[in-house]
């Protein structure tokens, strides 16, 4: 399941939806997941509050294909991906990530790997506010450097 | 018809969501398009520099070498900055 929403989540529900939503939910041993949250600071600065824009269609049509490659590679059933657009404020979850596998290291891996490919593939822009006025984020060459290292590992 | 849509900071310069425009044979060419563009003015210049520039043709990020088609949607934004 993908959504793109304003509203929080409940990790908890997120979390019996994962294991019930799956055809074979006794078949799968692992459950890997993740959650981003806000931080009240980026680049020694102190943020108020973030915008989160998306690209409606595209930005869920992206996420389906990191999904697919995802299931294409690792043993895994049907992952959740919840991602917050709208404001937010310092703590407020942004986004999660929930992948269910017989065993953990394939759960391990297609979690951040759905992860490290979001950040790079997914439209989505984060925009600042700050005491110094409001900014767009700057895309890091770290987050491209995360996801190019499974191309390697294929 | 092109629809020609705008993200981020890439929207916020232009000041304008999206614009049509009529489909030609010299614009099956994205980096037409994007000179097309680039001469309604300063801003636009600005916001269209390919450095930092990502393209998406029918919502699929593409390369600058896609070949346009009457009816495409064409999408520039900046690099991404989610999750």
């Amino acid at each position: 399941m993908i959504n793109i929403q304003k509203d929080d989540f409940d990790i908890a529900a997120l979390y019996q939806q994962l294991n019930h939503s799956q055809l074979n939910p006794n078949g799968y041993g692992a459950i890997v997941t993740f959650v981003g949250k806000v931080r009240d600071f980026n680049q020694q600065q102190h943020i108020g509050s973030m915008t989160l824009e998306h690209y409606p269609g595209m930005t869920e049509k992206s996420l389906s294909d990191i999904v697919e490659q995802a299931k294409a590679r690792w043993p895994i059933g049907d992952p959740i991906i919840i991602h917050r657009v709208g404001e937010l404020a310092p703590g407020d979850q942004i986004v999660y990530i929930g992948v269910v596998s017989a065993h953990r290291k394939a759960a391990f891996e297609a979690c951040e790997f759905l992860i490290d490919y979001l950040k790079i593939k997914a439209p989505f822009w984060k925009k600042e506010q700050t005491e110094n006025g409001t900014h767009w984020v700057d895309a890091k060459e770290t987050d491209t450097t995360a996801a190019t290292r499974w191309e390697k590992a294929k | 018809m092109l629809k020609i849509i705008f993200f981020a900071q890439t929207r916020e310069l232009v000041d304008c969501d999206s614009v049509d425009i009529t489909f030609e044979a010299k614009l099956s060419q994205l980096e037409n398009i994007r000179q097309l563009l680039v001469t309604r003015g300063d801003k636009w210049d600005l916001a269209l520099q390919r450095e930092k520039l990502l393209v998406a043709v029918n919502q699929t990020m593409s390369p600058w070498d896609t070949l346009i088609n009457d009816g495409d949607e064409i999408a520039f934004f900046p690099p991404v900055t989610g999750g």
